[in-house]
């Protein structure tokens, strides 16, 4: 057993190697033909400049290439700015706009590309795809024959899952945000939003340190006090650096996109994207991680039933159908993604891609609005909000998945709970008054709202919440900050779930009478980072806005204390214990 | 205004403290050294296998204690001076109370076996006994745990998670059976051979043997004289009250710090409460000293109120505890003796894969329930308690027998099959009503 785990640990390693290596092999050669533009001027441009440069017919090796085509779209916009604009011609046809480079860039090392990846993508995919599922497989098919139970053995003995000392995590976290503001500042030249987003922080951490009185309540339980994770924040980095990557530099990324060109050929037709790449991993880490959830819960049906179920949502409904979709000239859809989460719904190019984009479209419109307006507030008070966010969610399927060896580190202090509940309700405002913004403007066909530009506005949260804050701190934190980084502080989605679920919901967990131990395996475990805790050992039931009713803190109690339920909505009293501990005078409060 | 100090910081000592603190605004002060905050005893194990850190077990965050006007010393407390309400500290500071609570927790058993002072042999109480443990764990061949019991299987498995050979040396015929019924005792008893822990029954420790520089490195075992060679014995033979340094004062103490009702000792203003307390009074089917968390807690919270000028008499109500065997959880509510006596029935069920069952206990002649012993499945401490408390005829307990049910949803349902069994027991054809769920349990609790 332990052998075959360890080969597969080892063909494991050696995919990401290969996986990370391979960025780097192949060559570019620009051609006239593959030369990049939306018009024959900006074509010509390219061509000349490129000329100037002397790249044409050249074999340059692919990291190189970028930087030295960067230099090349420059030249080429400059040179475009003192041409004469024709009548009756745009201003940029002619004139090569900043945010065409991106496009031209990765259209430019696409086309261009040749090397051992193009030559045969298959073989690349084996490769590290191939070989890591294998690899993973080997290492998680031999766990069915241990013997059903709790599994949580030596996790803070283990250098990837242990977590981080409070000081380096705040460092982390602390880089990670100004980095993301510079970037943010250097990508879009505009100093205002970056401020603005910053004073916002800090408005934030002064009530939660001054007004909430939290200056003086140091945590200690939310990282590890004695040694630092390494190969967790190597983790960390890598996984950071492979966002940043994904969301904004893709052409540095061209070679595992056209990796999976056949896949994307076989599915929906077309070329690969970032995207279908991204879908692609996605959808195989929840399968290969998921297995390892059902080796890891044998003994626990509702755990094994969960996992099923994000399992085939992110596979079906968040990967096949929106690819088959595209295959027959339907919009790309996923059926189970829903506004505020997907925050780009009510733009202007998704309206009109649905509902005037034929077949489909409306329809897909229509259920997109019927999930948030009724699916929401009903199937929340039948079930709690775990039915989205641990049954459906494709964040929430990742979370449980791959995230599950890092459920632990989520921070139970007070402190984290009250930055919690402010970041997660402004993220909830700034998605609404944005959508609002963005429907505003579409309707009355404006573009400025008082002092916003409605487009900086729109790009700005993509770029804040969308991008930085649900990928790269969201899933670049799994091994820092715990699994459900984005799901307890940052998804607009979760805060409108869990009002529904605080307010008006069926939903609790029951504590069994007076069974607690105080042991803190169920705190330790709650990925929200709840201190389920402080309830059971009052024999107080736990109603909480961010319980995800993942089951997990009741799987692990070792004493059969907790218990997700849907009972009769029997409203303020789901929080009144049903017995206190032994005098029943008056209703035992926690003192902090 | 007046002070109260509190003498250990588990679980007796904490909910002394904090329910002090809802029902009034006296000082208070917590005296402890074994550590400067409460943490939870009961996860020791846990830290061990790695499956929480220290911290992870402190039920309360480090500011509540100031929060709460709670103080907290780290220091041990070395004579009591009753006639003059004074503590002597080992740092040899003084300190005075007006009133007092003993709350001193035990000490592991050791009983005179040759060798069990010597490096490499610990009982599991303390926070110390874990980092012998650790201190020793490296390279270990193999650790010999003596003594069956709750800890002693703790400790085991405490060794096995990290995939250290463990022998267990263990008196009784079949694991705790002088607790469990035969039934389940050999079931437990399986399942702990089955998880590759060398099992040894009906054996006792002879003596350990020092390899000549004050290390165990082996025992022998009494009954056959075979050696078995280890690096570490965990002495786990139980616990008694941790009572010895006040011996030799007017403090009546016999096994525990004796007290009556209201948990007072003899000597006015001073209390005992927890694992060091010993009743005077129990009530009937109840042992004297409970050694167990949940009465540490509601001890702390009886004395609280007697403190706080609202005597009210020790009442633990119903019997019930829990615990687990490996991967086999275990919960019992009510009186469930190994031996039952003879005017009581006892209703088994037992599931094929001999890692569930069901007991319930009731009395012959009038069918009142009297109890019910839980492996594998858990019911709801509320439900069984109140059909205990009402003297519910096992028939109806048997056809509502979903109500009690706690495991988690889609979890396979037997209560059908348990009253399968009665039926076949006792010719009858009663038909289970009620199936499990959340609903029907609260109606049932408040009607
Ligand atoms: C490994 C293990 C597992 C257990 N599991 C369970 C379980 O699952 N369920 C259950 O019900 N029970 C369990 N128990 C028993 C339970 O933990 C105890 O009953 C409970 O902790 C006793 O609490 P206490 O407050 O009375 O004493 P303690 O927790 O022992 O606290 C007493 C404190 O007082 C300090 N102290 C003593 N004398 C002095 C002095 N002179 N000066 C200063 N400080 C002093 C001690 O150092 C100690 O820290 C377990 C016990 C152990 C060891
Ligand atoms: S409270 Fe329990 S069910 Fe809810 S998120 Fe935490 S671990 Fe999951
Ligand atoms: S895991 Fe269970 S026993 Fe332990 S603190 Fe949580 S509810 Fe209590």
């Amino acid at each position: 057993m332990k052998i075959i785990q360890n080969i597969g640990l080892l063909l494991f390693v050696v995919a990401i190697l290969l996986f990370t290596i391979m960025l780097g092999i192949g060559n570019q050669r620009l051609t006239e033909e593959n030369i990049p533009g939306k018009t024959p001027a900006h074509k010509a441009a390219i061509a000349e400049a490129a000329n100037a440069e002397g790249i044409l017919n050249k074999d340059i090796g692919n990291i190189e290439f970028i930087s030295v085509f960067g230099k090349v779209l420059k030249k080429a916009q400059q040179n475009q700015l003192n041409v004469p604009i024709p009548d009756g011609v745009g201003e940029w046809d002619i004139k090569i706009g900043d945010w065409e480079i991106g496009g031209y860039t990765s259209a430019a090392v696409k086309k261009s590309a040749n090397g051992p990846v193009q030559e045969n993508p298959i073989l690349w995919l084996l490769l590290t795809f191939g070989l890591a599922i294998l690899g993973g497989l080997l290492f998680i098919i031999p766990k069915f024959y241990e013997h059903p139970g709790i599994k949580n053995n030596g996790i803070y003995h283990d250098s990837l899952t242990r977590g981080l000392k409070l000081n380096i995590r705040s460092l982390f976290l602390g880089a990670t945000i100004l980095g993301m503001l510079v970037f943010g500042f250097l990508k879009y030249q505009n100093l205002f939003w970056p401020l603005v987003t910053l004073v916002v922080g800090g408005f934030i951490y002064y009530l939660v340190f001054y007004r909430e009185n939290s200056k003086q309540n140091t945590p200690q339980r939310s990282a590890s006090p004695i040694h630092t994770g390494w190969l967790g924040v190597l983790a960390g980095i890598y996984l950071i650096a492979f966002y940043i990557l994904l969301y904004w530099f893709p052409a540095y990324i061209n070679n595992w996109i056209d990796m999976v060109d056949p896949v994307s050929k076989k599915l929906s037709g077309g070329d690969a994207s970032n995207w279908f790449l991204y879908g692609l991993m996605y959808t195989v880490i929840v399968i290969v991680m998921g297995i390892r959830m059902l080796t890891k819960y044998q003994h626990n049906t509702y755990q094994k039933v969960r996992t099923f179920s994000v399992m085939f949502f992110q596979t079906a409904f968040a990967f096949l159908i929106p690819e088959i979709l595209v295959r027959l000239n339907q919009p790309w859809f996923d059926f189970k993604n829903m506004w505020p989460l997907d925050y780009d719904f009510f733009f202007s190019f998704n309206i009109q891609d649905l509902l005037y984009g034929g077949g489909l479209g409306p329809f897909m419109f229509f259920w997109g609005i019927l999930l948030f307006v009724i699916g929401v507030p009903l199937f929340t008070y039948l079930y709690g909000k775990r039915w989205y966010c641990s049954w459906v969610c494709g964040c929430g399927g990742l979370a449980e998945t791959m995230g599950d060896p890092f459920r632990q580190l989520s921070d139970k202090s007070l402190r984290a709970w009250k930055y919690e509940r402010y970041i997660i309700h402004g993220v909830l405002v700034f998605a609404i008054v944005m959508t609002l913004m963005v429907i505003y403007a579409f309707v009355f066909e404006r573009s400025q709202i008082l002092i916003f530009n409605v487009e900086n506005v729109k790009a700005w949260y993509g770029f804040l919440i969308g991008s930085a804050f649900a990928g790269v701190v969201g899933t670049g934190f799994y091994p820092l900050m715990g699994n459900r980084t984005w799901c307890r502080f940052g998804c607009p989605l979760a805060a409108y779930l869990g009002l529904v679920q605080r307010f008006k919901s069926k939903f609790r967990i029951t504590t069994n009478g007076g069974q607690c131990i105080s042991c803190g395996n169920c705190s330790t475990y709650c990925e929200m980072g709840i201190d389920v805790r402080s309830y059971a050992q009052k024999g107080q039931n736990i109603v909480r806005s961010s319980c995800v009713g993942c089951g997990v803190c009741a799987a692990v109690c070792p004493r059969g204390v907790l218990r997700l339920e849907n009972g009769s909505d029997d409203g303020g009293s789901r929080t009144e214990e049903l017995r206190t501990i032994h005098i029943s005078e008056g209703e035992v409060k926690m003192l902090g | 205004m007046s002070h109260t100090i509190i003498i250990g910081n588990g679980i007796a000592g904490t909910s002394a403290a904090r329910w002090i603190r809802k029902l009034s605004d006296q000082k208070i002060t917590i005296i402890s050294s074994e550590s400067q905050h409460f943490f939870s005893r009961t996860a020791l194990m846990y830290i061990y296998m790695g499956h929480m850190r220290y911290e992870d077990t402190k039920p309360y965050e480090d500011w509540f204690w100031s929060k709460n006007r709670i103080d907290l010393v780290q220091d041990h407390v070395t004579a009591v001076d009753f006639e003059n309400k004074m503590l002597s500290l080992q740092s040899n500071s003084t300190i005075q109370y007006d009133n007092l609570i003993l709350a001193l927790g035990s000490k592991s058993n050791k009983f005179g076996w040759p060798g069990q002072d010597l490096e490499g042999v610990g009982g599991l109480y303390h926070l110390q006994d874990l980092e012998n443990m650790e201190k020793y764990s490296k390279g270990l061949k193999r650790a010999v745990v003596c003594g069956g019991g709750l800890i002693g299987i703790e400790m085991a498995e405490m060794f096995h998670s990290r995939h250290i050979p463990v022998t267990m040396l263990v008196r009784e015929s079949d694991y705790w059976n002088n607790v469990l019924p035969p039934e389940e005792s050999a079931m437990i008893s399986q399942h702990i051979l089955k998880s590759d822990i060398d099992l040894r029954l009906g054996v006792n420790l002879g003596e350990i043997k020092n390899d000549g520089t004050g290390r165990a490195c082996a025992v022998t075992v009494k009954e056959t004289g075979e050696e078995i060679e280890c690096g570490y014995v965990g002495l786990t033979a139980g616990v008694s009250p941790n009572v010895g340094w006040l011996k030799e004062t007017n403090l009546s103490i016999e096994r525990g710090i004796v007290v009556d009702d209201h948990l007072q000792t003899n000597i006015p203003s001073v209390y005992a409460i927890g694992d060091c307390a010993q009743l005077k009074n129990p009530k009937p089917g109840r042992r004297n000293i409970e050694a167990i968390w949940y009465t540490g807690r509601m001890m702390g919270e009886t004395v609280a109120y007697g403190i706080c000028g609202r005597p009210v008499e020790y009442d633990p109500g119903i019997w019930f505890n829990s615990a687990k065997f490996i991967d086999i959880e275990y919960q019992v509510y009510g009186d469930m003796p190994a031996q039952h006596d003879e005017a009581t029935t006892s209703l088994f069920w037992k599931h094929s894969d001999n890692e569930k069952s069901v007991r319930i206990n009731y009395h012959t002649a009038s069918g009142e329930v009297k109890g019910f012993n839980l492996f594998g499945i858990r019911y709801r401490h509320e439900v069984c308690e109140k059909w205990i408390k009402d003297k519910t005829h096992i028939e109806e307990v048997l056809q509502n027998l979903g109500l009690a049910n706690f495991d988690p949803e889609f979890f396979k349902q037997y209560e059908k099959e348990i009253v399968d069994a009665y039926n076949h027991t006792t010719g009858k054809k009663l038909q289970l009503k009620q199936k499990r769920g959340l609903a029907k349990a609260l109606a049932f609790l408040k009607g």
